[in-house]
């Protein structure tokens, strides 16, 4: 499998939509070893000034791989999933994801590098509520090893 | 507890946090995040494709990490940013034998990296270790503070 040198700059449009549960959020939060009342009490979140349980802030990895998932299972872009290592992300939260939220991401694919025999393929989400409310932006890099590596 | 910027200092520690890892976080991890790649949870699979053993998501370590901020600041939605690299590998041995036995240690320390007093942010700086060597690396999350 070669990555298609012309993939940097394809954008894939937002796909389902992802409804963000009160449970996914708690159990996220235990997944990450949270303990923040804000992850699983209401009234705690609420009492901080927010609508409902309050994301934990890399929850949005969850939102974010679901739209990569597109990227990889594309045929054309010719990624082979079982050489994939993450090598950086960010996330940069815009307010912050609360239980409600109806959420969609918008996938922009920003760089592709050749390194070595494989590549580096840098892909942002932007990700917003069904209401256009923009949330988060959330960047990963993700290195696909070459078939000697 | 909650931190108010007026109070930071640039170079002052926020805490440090030690963060057991098991078999079972990873499979927790796996099925609360959606990430089912088997080199987190099937040793011969992580064997096979030339990985030490069964290593934890980079993901599992960047939010496990940051709690330390969370519980620091006081409120999670006030981390605004954060972001790192991913250049060594947690690899968790199987310890499901020995309930209570980590099968990875992995240290946490949080230092106030920056301050922008305009918009009222510090940036916090990680240092996250296992085995005395960094697995994150520019580990930062700026948050906004009262």
């Amino acid at each position: 499998m070669t990555i298609d040198p012309d993939l940097q700059g394809r954008s894939y449009p937002a796909g389902e939509i992802y409804s963000v549960g009160r449970e996914a959020i708690r159990d996220f939060a235990r997944a990450v070893k949270a303990t923040h009342a804000a992850h699983f009490d209401v009234d705690a979140a609420v009492a901080l000034g927010h609508a409902d349980l309050v994301a934990p802030p890399t929850f949005a990895i969850v939102v974010a791989q679901r739209a990569d998932a597109q990227l990889i299972a594309d045929p054309s872009a010719g990624i082979d999933f079982t050489r994939v290592v993450h090598a950086d992300q960010r996330f940069v939260h815009h307010r912050p994801i609360v239980a409600g939220d109806e959420l969609v991401a918008e996938l922009h694919v920003d760089q592709v590098r050749a390194m070595g025999g494989g590549a580096m393929i840098t892909t942002r989400a932007e990700i917003s509520t069904v209401d256009g409310i923009h949330t988060a932006t959330t960047t990963s890099s993700l290195l696909v090893r070459g078939e000697d590596q | 507890m909650s931190a108010r910027f007026a109070t930071l200092e640039v170079g002052q520690q926020i805490g440090t946090r030690t963060i057991d890892v098991t078999r079972q976080d990873l499979v927790r991890y796996a099925g609360a995040s959606g990430d089912l790649n088997p080199i987190h949870w099937n040793q011969s699979f992580a064997e096979g494709v030339g990985l030490p053993g069964v290593i934890a998501h980079g993901m599992f370590t960047m939010g496990a990490s940051v709690q330390l901020v969370t519980d620091w600041c006081g409120d999670p939605a006030a981390v605004v940013d954060y972001q790192t690299r991913f250049t060594k590998p947690v690899v968790v041995e199987d310890t499901t034998a020995r309930p209570g036995e980590p099968g990875a240690v992995v240290e946490v320390t949080g230092t106030v990296g920056a301050l922008d007093a305009e918009r009222s942010t510090a940036r916090i700086d990680l240092t996250v270790t296992y085995g005395g060597q960094k697995v994150l690396v520019k580990a930062q999350a700026v948050v906004r503070l009262p």
